[in-house]
Order: structure tokens, then C-alpha cells, then sequence
């Protein structure tokens, strides 16, 4: 093995390719090979999620304290706090593990292990640069959405094996609000599906020389709140909200069980910034960055990937910064937001794309000229359900002020002693005044 | 084909151990004195009343299951959008009537009281 080589293809970001051809030609199996990348590969891709979290947890404190104007962590690991979290995660492994003497045993123990799980396997098929893939299936987008489910399950166990009057309630909301929120998610992904005509990562970001975001900047914007209820986040954070029922499912959690929580919200919410990168902002795509050669080390990869991490932090500070302004909403108004705004807008949406897009097609029009028409579409398509939310809006209050004009009336005859003596004691007040 | 799926089997296989290490750590590392008071369910402080598993409210049954359609009927509007470039416009017609449907399931709900939070 030349270890310039092996520097070389590492730079180059593909050192798997390089390895496995270095061992077929020391005669091993090309099976073996593979299997051993592979599992070199899962241990890296695994251990960047983990390891990541440390710092994700640092920015939003430190981000979030200074729009709320405080300094945030400033202590541990120097000026800027930066080994806080490190420091957190020590304290916590040195506590002790409570399991309640009334928790279902396995389902208390199994959930936190099988969140993390989840969060984990979604990363498999997301592409950081060409490449640089775990593994590029042909169903990509669909497998994402069939694992990501899976933690709706992962909730209720923790939930309800906590035997918690408070975690119970915490599983109830996850369920109905996950549950609700994923339909919008599921159908408004399928639009840059079909813009893409195919479900596999590596396709939709080569179909994005226009990024979908120019294209559909609705189903963009659906998928992007939806994300935010999937992950829990503010302003639907009802799962876990503080000041109603206390932490929600995982109440009894501590030490690292509870960590475990945490780590998949955040793993799972850096994973959201990354599928919104992927599939709406071009994913590494950036002005052909990855073609960029210096001598014989396609160090393109490597800029594409700085590209793709760029872009997946600027998402993620969007999800900080919504933290950081919005209030929390109340249960009916989360689902009704959902099931009486979202799920019937998107369905429109849809329609709308599956027909245009096949119109556009056999109209021959592409490029810049479709992604225009569609982009008129969508402004079309959002100032109609503006001008409808206005009217309904206007409907309400309308309702609302005639019903205050008519409630004095309503109050006088219900309670006119009340009035009268309102009356009364104004004047002994004017009376007071005069003398 | 399958070797795709390769990766995504070893991943699976792999990923119990990421977080099972820390909490088998923290079991190593961390003291263990269990008592009853410390293991009680943690709720306000006084003891717990009652059981936990109980049946509740019915809306989020019913929220479940309104999910249950739409999922299972977007899930079918999957294969139509990935085979999307070799469809004819009879093709699209077929699926813009799907998605009428389920907006016309959607309406049926919505009439029906379903969506309203009690």
C-alpha cells in the first residue's frame, strides 16, 4: 500500500475505492472487501453523527443565549464555552440509573437505544458530496420516510413503559402530532420527486442545475414546518413542553437514557437541515465546485462537501433562530393548523405539479423557462391562499366584534343588577370628585 | 441490487452499539443505591394515585386513523411520481384523480367533524 496514494484518494474523498483495490490485488475476496469498507464506513458516518451533536448543542446554547441577550456557556474549555458540552456529558454518565419500580423494564430501556437507531439509519442515504454516499438506493427518498416514522413508535414506548401520568400524555401528543404532521411532509416531498423523476439522492441533486427551492418554493416552505413538528421543535415542542407536562415522555429518563433523547433530536434535527440541503438547495452543487482539480487530487469532492455542510448549517440556524422567536402553539392549534391548512394545501399543490410539470414536458419547455412557469405558479398558488386566509380572517373577526356588540345586551339581561350597581358606584365616584 | 442494501444491513446490525455504549458506561461508572422513595413514578411529588395505563381521550385515536388513509394513499402516489417521465397525459389524468380523492377524503373528514379538537 503507497501511503501518498492512500493520502491522495482520502483527500479526493475516496479512499474506500482505493483500499478495495489494494486488497483484490493482494487477492482478497472483492466480497470481503467490500464488507469491510462497509462497515469502516458505517463506524465513521456513526460516529460523526455522535461526535457533531457536541458542538450542535454548544451553538444552539450559545446562539440562542445571544438572542435572548445573554453570554451563554463561557466557562469550560476557554473563552467561549466550547468543552460545556463534553463537560455535560461526563457529569452525566457519573450519574446514577434510575429505572421506577413501576416501568414496563423493556420498553423503558429499549426506546432510547431504538430512537437513537433511527435517527442514526436515516443518514445512510444521504450523499455529502458525489461520492461520497452510503449507500445511493434506489428508493432513497422513501426509505428516509419509512425509518423516520419509526421514532413516532420509538415515543409511545418510552411514553407509556414509563408508566408516568405526564409521559403518557407527552406520548399522546407525540403520536397525534407526528402522525398529523407527516402526511404535509410525505406529500409535499413528492413534488421535487417528480420534478426529479426519480426517489435516489444522487438523481435529485443531479437534476437541481436549477435548486428545487426556485422551482417549488411552497412545497419548500410545507416540508420545512413540517420538519419542525417531526422534530419536536419550537414552536411544536408540545411533546416535551416544559411548563405543561414537564418533559413530556421522557420525564423519567435520567443520566444517559435522557441524553440518548437528546441526542437524537438533535441528530435528527441536523438531519432535517441536511435533507432540505439535499433536496432543495442542490445538495454539495455549487456552481460546479466539484469538478475543481489541483494536480492529481480531485480535491473537488472535498470542497463539495464543505459546500454541503455550509448550506446544512445555514439551515440549521433557521430551526435555532424560529427557537429563538416563536412561542409555543396550544394542541388545537397545532392540529388544526395541519389537518385544515397544510394537508389541503399541499394536496392543491400536488395536483397542480403533477399536471403542469407533465404539460411543460410535452410542451418541450425546460431549463430556466420551466423552472419560471413554475415559480409563477407557486406565487399564484400563494397569494390565492392568502386572499383566502384574509377573507376567512376577516370572516372571524367580523363574527367576533358582531357577537361583542350584541354581548352588553346579553350581560344586561342576564345580570343588570351588576349594571346598576356600576352605575352607582360611578357616581359616588363623580360625587367624590365634586366634593 | 442487493449490494446496495449492504451498507444499510451493516448499518443496522452496527448502530444498537452507538448508543448502548454510553449507557452501559454510565451503568459501570455511575453509583447504585436504589431505595424505594428514589424509584417511585416521579410526578408531583406525593405519591401516585391510580394507573397509568389507562385508555384516553379518543381524538388522537381518530387522528391516527385519518393518518392511517392519507399515508397509506400518498404512499401509493410514490411509484406514479418516480415513473413520472414515462407517463402519458391519460397516465396523469389517472393520478390527478387519485389526489382528488384523497382530497375529497379530506373534505368527507373535515365535514364530518373529525378534525375538530374537542
Amino acid at each position: 500500500m503507497d501511503p501518498i496514494k492512500l493520502l491522495e484518494s482520502t483527500l479526493s474523498l475516496a479512499p474506500f475505492e482505493y483500499l478495495r483495490e489494494v486488497w483484490v490485488a493482494a487477492g482478497m475476496n472483492p466480497a470481503l472487501a467490500k464488507v469491510i469498507t462497509d462497515v469502516i464506513g458505517v463506524v465513521i458516518l456513526a460516529s460523526f453523527c455522535l461526535l457533531i451533536v457536541l458542538f450542535l448543542i454548544w451553538l444552539e446554547r450559545k446562539v440562542l443565549a445571544r438572542m435572548q441577550d445573554r453570554i451563554g456557556p463561557n466557562r469550560v474549555g476557554g473563552k467561549f464555552g466550547l468543552l460545556q458540552t463534553l463537560a455535560d456529558a461526563l457529569k452525566l454518565v457519573s450519574k446514577e440509573a434510575i429505572t421506577p419500580a413501576g416501568a414496563d423494564k423493556i420498553a423503558f430501556n429499549l426506546a432510547p437505544i431504538l430512537m437513537v437507531m433511527t435517527a442514526l439509519l436515516m443518514w445512510a442515504v444521504i450523499p455529502f458530496a458525489p461520492g461520497v454516499i452510503g449507500s445511493d438506493l434506489n428508493i432513497g427518498l422513501f426509505y428516509i420516510l419509512a425509518v423516520s416514522s419509526a421514532s413516532v413508535v420509538c415515543l409511545l414506548l418510552a411514553g407509556w413503559g414509563s408508566n408516568n401520568k405526564y409521559a403518557l400524555l407527552g406520548a399522546f401528543r407525540a403520536v397525534a402530532q407526528m402522525v398529523s404532521y407527516e402526511v404535509p411532509m410525505v406529500l409535499s416531498l413528492l413534488v421535487p420527486l417528480i420534478l426529479a423523476r426519480s426517489m435516489q439522492m444522487g438523481e435529485i441533486i443531479a437534476a437541481q442545475t436549477i435548486p428545487f427551492l426556485i422551482l417549488a418554493p411552497i412545497s419548500a416552505l410545507i416540508f420545512f414546518i413540517s420538519a419542525l413538528a417531526e422534530t419536536g421543535r419550537t414552536p411544536f415542542d408540545l411533546l416535551e413542553a416544559e411548563s405543561e407536562i414537564i418533559a413530556g415522555f421522557h420525564i423519567e429518563y435520567g443520566g444517559m437514557k435522557w441524553s440518548m433523547f437528546m441526542l437524537a433530536e438533535f441528530v435528527g434535527t441536523l438531519f432535517m437541515s441536511a435533507l432540505f440541503t439535499t433536496v432543495y438547495l442542490g445538495g454539495w452543487r455549487f456552481f460546479g465546485v466539484e469538478n475543481v482539480v489541483l494536480g492529481n487530487i480531485q480535491i473537488g469532492n472535498l470542497l463539495a462537501m464543505l459546500v454541503f455542510f455550509l448550506k446544512t448549517f445555514a439551515v440549521f440556524m433557521v430551526f435555532i433562530w424560529i427557537r429563538g422567536t416563536l412561542p409555543r402553539v396550544r394542541i388545537d392549534q397545532l392540529l388544526d393548523f395541519n389537518w385544515k391548512f397544510l394537508v389541503p394545501l399541499t394536496i392543491v399543490l400536488t395536483m397542480m405539479v403533477v399536471i403542469l410539470d407533465k404539460v411543460l414536458e410535452l410542451n418541450g419547455i425546460a431549463g430556466w423557462n420551466r423552472a419560471i412557469v413554475h415559480l409563477i405558479s407557486n406565487v399564484v398558488l400563494a397569494f390565492i391562499t392568502l386572499e383566502l386566509l384574509r377573507r376567512r380572517g376577516r370572516q372571524i373577526r367580523e363574527e367576533m366584534e358582531g357577537s361583542r356588540q350584541a354581548g352588553p345586551d346579553d350581560h344586561h339581561d342576564a345580570d343588570g343588577h351588576g349594571h346598576e350597581a356600576d352605575h352607582g358606584h360611578g357616581h359616588e365616584l363623580a360625587h367624590a370628585a365634586g366634593d | 441490487m442487493l449490494t446496495e442494501w449492504q451498507f444499510v444491513g451493516i448499518f443496522f446490525l452496527l448502530s444498537p452499539i452507538f448508543p448502548a455504549a454510553p449507557i452501559i458506561a454510565q451503568h459501570l461508572l455511575g453509583p447504585r443505591k436504589p431505595n424505594r422513595i428514589k424509584q417511585e413514578t416521579y410526578e408531583c411529588g406525593i405519591e401516585t394515585v391510580g394507573d397509568s395505563w389507562i385508555q384516553f381521550k379518543v381524538q388522537y385515536y381518530i387522528y391516527a386513523l385519518a393518518f392511517v388513509v392519507f399515508d397509506v394513499e400518498a404512499i401509493f402516489l410514490f411509484p406514479i411520481a418516480a415513473a413520472y417521465g414515462q407517463l402519458t397525459l391519460f397516465g396523469i389524468g389517472a393520478a390527478a384523480l387519485f389526489i382528488f380523492l384523497l382530497a375529497d377524503g379530506l373534505v368527507y373528514a373535515w365535514d364530518r367533524g373529525i378534525l375538530e379538537w374537542v
